[in-house]
């Protein structure tokens, strides 16, 4: 007499209503898009202005010379003189140092010194200045000894990929953002569906709970996966955020950015179960997004963190998650290369719904 | 009234909360195509009674069948024969009336065209406006919309007249006779005597978890009168609310 009940309609339908709740939500589009964006784009047009040129300085250079002695009166640069062969290597090769300069004496006499300069592909648009600025120097240094020429500039360049600003910021503006849709947006949804009774009135249809949940979820991780890929085009787009393997790289990142965003749901579902009242649901979710934010390598490297600080960093689930972004997008791993950030963030998403289960409530 | 068939019957049902006795043996039987009211002071446990012929509580103990199935079992066949308007529950945020309409006929697996519901009750000029903007008589004919989806064989509704103003609550009784019209058994909750006497068909009255009497309205003033009750003021042919309607018109009030 009646058609069979299809639960896969009814969490479609779910998800539908879902999303187009979400996307009239002024919060969930500030704190998944707007936010971010502005991080990204504050960071991305500081990390152009400012100018300064880091230069290390070889070891085993000559350091009593007028070549070095002139550099360091010059504001723009900053000369590095202790760090060792491998670290300034790979220094050049991210851009944190702009070129690698070597003094060294003249056996002959004439001129007094070679001035051995590499500068690093990764960033040339310094090494062009630090170009000038050499130029300059010896021109000034050689006519005011009109005698012997001081330095002869010998230049070479490595090949090095350019790491801009937008590298470091962009992922982790992308973890922030699945981090507050996954926590903020659970949170509220699920605590004002059921203090409004909506989930009440649910029950009194067929709908399966796990439909409820599923269809939120469907809504939720797409309008996350919505929001990632637009940050991560604006970021290419605008600000030459890389891409290794183009498309591939996307694609991985989106998978990343799913995983993340369950795992950051679960935290939601906690939160909605602890919450006594709207009231409490920020500072909740606060208290687990804050630390993370901070934390994290959102804004800067967690090796710049004192050591004590980054025991706790490395226990947190967006670090793996930044940490993977980082990887995937900008030195070009597979999904493979980062499992050790998913297996982490995996056992995190056991270990919050674990406490999910328990803590979640249907009914006020 | 002829022959009659019990939609829904129930039988002493108990509902304890932890030492709270909400239903104390409760029985009672709902005819096809009936309007029957429930009525009681707060807290007597008429939703308790609700809620749990719904499928959306436990009981403690006791026997309720509607249209057949068993609350024990068949939870599921009932939910699709029933149409339920909780007290004071909400709707999904952020959608305007069309789109929840949309919603729920996704959640009973059906297909419905949301103009027609909105139309049943009054609401199509409404179709793209959000719940909470609606007034308290339109948000209550929208949750009979919502009821009404599933095509339902009885629908519920929980003091559906609470907080009206006349006009509406008049217009209210217009569409819920009208529904009962249409051949749907409507169980009704509420705390207006004057309701209930001109829309019910049956009343039970409920006081302390138990039911104190069941019969028509007329059979029960009837039997009231019959043992002597007479009303201290002589009845005029009209009330104050005849005045009000007369003074302020009986059309439907947007606002």
């Amino acid at each position: 007499m009646q058609t069979p009940y299809s639960n896969t309609k009814a969490t479609l339908a779910l998800a539908k209503a879902s999303f187009r709740s979400i996307m009239r939500s002024p919060s969930a589009v500030v704190f998944t898009l707007a936010f971010p964006l502005i991080f990204i784009l504050v960071f991305g047009f500081l990390g152009g202005g400012g100018t300064k040129i880091d230069v290390a300085v070889a070891p085993g250079s000559d350091l009593q010379n007028p070549i070095i002695a002139a550099l360091e009166k010059i504001p723009v640069i900053r000369l590095t003189k202790d760090d060792n062969l491998a670290t300034i290597n790979k220094g050049l090769e991210k851009g944190d140092f702009d070129a690698v300069i070597g003094v060294e004496k003249n056996p002959a006499h004439v001129p007094a010194y070679f001035t051995n300069v590499k500068y690093t592909s990764a960033s040339l648009d310094k090494g062009n200045i630090l170009k000038s600025v050499l130029n300059e120097l010896s021109y000034n240094l050689n006519t005011q000894n009109l005698k012997p020429t001081i330095t002869e500039i010998r230049a070479s360049t490595v090949n090095g990929r350019l790491y801009r600003t937008i590298d470091f910021i962009l992922p982790g503006q992308l973890g922030f953002s699945l981090l507050s849709t996954g926590v903020f947006g659970t949170a509220f949804v699920f605590f004002s569906l059921r203090q409004n009774l909506v989930i009440k009135r649910f029950f009194a249809t067929p709908v399966k709970r796990s439909s409820i949940v599923l269809g939120e979820g469907i809504a939720r991780i797409g309008f996350a996966l919505l929001g990632a890929l637009f940050i991560i085009l604006i970021g290419h787009f605008g600000f030459k955020f890389t891409l290794i393997n183009g498309a591939v790289t996307v694609i991985n990142m989106l998978v990343l950015a799913t995983m993340g965003v369950i795992v950051f749901m679960g935290f939601g579902f906690v939160v909605s179960g602890l919450a006594k009242s709207e009231s409490t649901i920020p500072p909740i979710s606060n208290i687990i997004t804050l630390p993370q934010f901070l934390l994290s390598g959102t804004f800067f490297s967690i090796d710049a963190f004192p050591t004590w600080l980054q025991p706790i960093s490395r226990a947190l689930p967006l670090t793996y998650l930044n940490d993977a972004m980082r990887k995937v997008a900008f030195e070009g791993a597979n999904l493979w290369d980062v499992k050790h950030q998913m297996l982490i963030m995996l056992i995190w998403g056991i270990g919050i719904y674990a406490v999910a289960v328990k803590t979640f409530k249907w009914e006020s | 009234m002829e022959n009659r068939n019990a939609i829904i019957s129930v039988k002493n049902l108990v509902k304890n909360y932890d030492d709270f006795k909400a239903v104390q043996g409760l029985s009672f039987d709902v005819y096809e195509n009936e309007i029957f009211g429930l009525l009681g002071p707060n807290g007597a446990g008429k939703t308790t009674t609700l809620e749990i012929i719904e499928t959306l509580r436990p009981k403690t103990s006791g026997e309720v069948t509607v249209d057949g199935f068993s609350i024990d079992k068949d939870q599921n066949a009932i939910k699709r024969i029933i149409g339920v308007q909780l007290q004071a529950a909400g709707y999904y945020p952020n959608l305007n009336l069309v789109e929840l309409l949309e919603l729920f006929s996704g959640l009973y697996g059906v297909n419905v065209k949301p103009m027609e519901m909105l139309e049943k009750v009054n609401l199509q000029d409404k179709a793209k406006a959000r719940y909470k903007a609606l007034s308290g008589g339109q948000k209550q004919r929208f949750s009979i919309a919502t009821t009404l989806i599933n095509s339902p064989k009885i629908i519920f509704l929980d003091e559906p007249t609470t907080g009206l103003d006349p006009q509406a609550r008049r217009n209210l009784w217009d569409l819920i006779t009208e529904i009962r019209n249409n051949g749907t058994t409507v169980v009704i909750t509420t705390h207006y005597m004057d309701e209930a006497e001109q829309l019910c068909d049956r009343v039970a009255f409920v006081e302390r978890g138990q039911i104190i009497a069941v019969d028509t309205p007329d059979k029960l003033i009837d039997n009231l009168i019959a043992g002597g009750f007479e009303r201290k003021k002589e009845v005029k042919k009209a009330n104050l609310e005849d005045v009000f309607i007369h003074l302020t018109g009986k059309e439907w009030r947007e606002d």
